[in-house]
């Protein structure tokens, strides 16, 4: 198989838009509205949750024909929670005040809906190769979310973006606020909604004839 | 991998799992071990930067820490086990840091006190948490919140520990406008926490700080 056939390419490019984790099948959106209310934490959050996708489904695609059918949750499970555990000690080592913001999320990573989805639907059926372009392509297609929606709630919410003001002083002058609602994680619900509703429009509008 | 082997017997399962649970369990310990060093550190400059930041020491850089913690802090005392001393010299006067440690609504709280060379009026506070509600509890984290703490007194003349965090506009009896500080509007529980905590954690100071003088 060629490295970018049609299915690989496939299962790396359709996660990102029209079959997106968070915005087509709404999985992990604990996660999502949980620690999108500043960008760097989104970012990390991101790209864990891909490096983890895609290891575990590299994993246990090698060992897909190995795996006893009658304990293979609890084989997938052992996997991601193994894999999760190294990722969130190389963050506390390497990363420490952003591991601090993230708290129990990455802990919590092991739970995410998005992981256990690709295992089972995908990696336990699929040869490694597109089971690891599947990993990064749902990965990524949350990660980027992740980050529309801390780009938002970081800006209006605090005024800036990567923790660098943006918004200028004048602006305040004249009386902008910035709107403390952001923080907060209901807000990351509605702007979801708002990105799943954009999505959908620019899909559909694609689809007409 | 021959076709015929029966993965669903039990014998395989029973061995696939054990082989699967003791390779994790030593890749687990491996990596942990490797990182231990590394994010020890790590957690000691941030216990650091959180005993500067009552200090009125605030947003460092991370390599600047280590070496403004050795300038301030002269001392480290711990005279019965239980009760950590700090001794820091700041701008050439002396001020005490003593830890606090509570809980809140949903987990842990803790913080650092630093208290002027009179063992009674406070220098300045920080505070953390586990998990308060992000927007209302977790303000508790922030430096409005701490910075109401500077200037005010810890003790009452009977040396009971006076300093509290009361609902704006609630009246307390025998509670001097100088160890009042306000709660958050919408954060009752993580705000009585750290009252409760103030309460609890600063009565056995004054001794300390006395003997200290």
């Amino acid at each position: 198989m060629a490295f970018l056939s049609k299915q690989n390419k496939e299962a790396l490019v359709e996660p990102l838009n029209r079959n997106n984790p968070i915005v087509a099948q709404v999985l992990g959106i604990c996660s999502a509205l949980a620690v999108t209310a500043q960008l760097k934490p989104a970012i990390v959050m991101g790209l864990s949750v891909t490096v983890i996708t895609a290891m575990a489904n590299v994993v246990i695609s090698l060992l897909r024909n190995t795996i006893p059918n009658r304990i293979r949750i609890i084989v997938q499970l052992v996997v991601v929670a193994a894999l999760v555990t190294i990722v969130s000690m190389v963050l506390k080592a390497f990363l420490y005040d952003v591991s601090v913001q993230l708290s129990v999320y990455v802990g919590l990573i092991i739970t995410n809906c998005i992981l256990m989805g690709r295992l089972e639907a995908f990696a336990m059926q699929q040869k490694v190769l597109p089971s690891l372009l599947d990993g990064i392509g749902n990965g990524l297609g949350y990660a980027w979310i992740l980050v529309v929606v801390a780009f938002f709630r970081e800006l209006l919410g605090n005024g800036t973006l990567l923790g660098y003001t943006v918004i200028p002083q004048g602006a305040y002058d004249l009386g902008y606020m910035n709107n403390g609602m952001m923080t907060m994680p209901a807000m990351a619900l509605i702007i979801v909604g708002c990105v799943i509703w954009a999505n959908c429009a620019f899909n559909n509008r694609k689809n007409k004839p | 991998m021959s076709k015929k082997l029966n993965t669903n017997s039990n014998l395989y399962i029973v061995i696939y799992a054990t082989v699967m649970v003791v390779i994790v369990a030593f890749l687990l310990a491996f990596v942990s071990k490797a990182l231990q060093k590394k994010s020890d550190a790590n957690v000691a400059i941030d216990k650091k930067s959180q005993i500067l930041a009552a200090l009125c020491i605030r947003s460092l850089d991370k390599d600047m820490v280590e070496a403004k913690y050795a300038e301030v802090v002269k001392e480290e005392k711990d005279l019965d086990g239980d009760h950590p001393l700090y001794v820091c010299e700041v701008d050439g006067q002396t001020k005490y840091v003593v830890p606090v440690k509570g809980m809140g609504l949903w987990g842990g709280l803790w913080g650092y006190i630093g208290i002027n060379d009179d063992g009674n009026t406070v220098y300045g506070a920080y505070f953390s948490h586990e998990s308060e509600t992000a927007g209302l509890g977790a303000l508790i984290a922030e430096l409005p919140f701490q910075e109401q703490f500077k200037d005010k007194k810890i003790f009452d003349s009977d040396g009971n520990v006076a300093l509290s965090v009361v609902k704006v506009g609630k009246k307390i009896d025998g509670l001097d406008e100088g160890s009042r500080c306000d709660a958050l509007t919408g954060a009752t529980l993580t705000s009585d926490g750290v009252d409760q905590m103030l309460k609890s954690c600063l009565g056995k100071y004054k001794e300390i700080l006395n003997n200290n003088q």
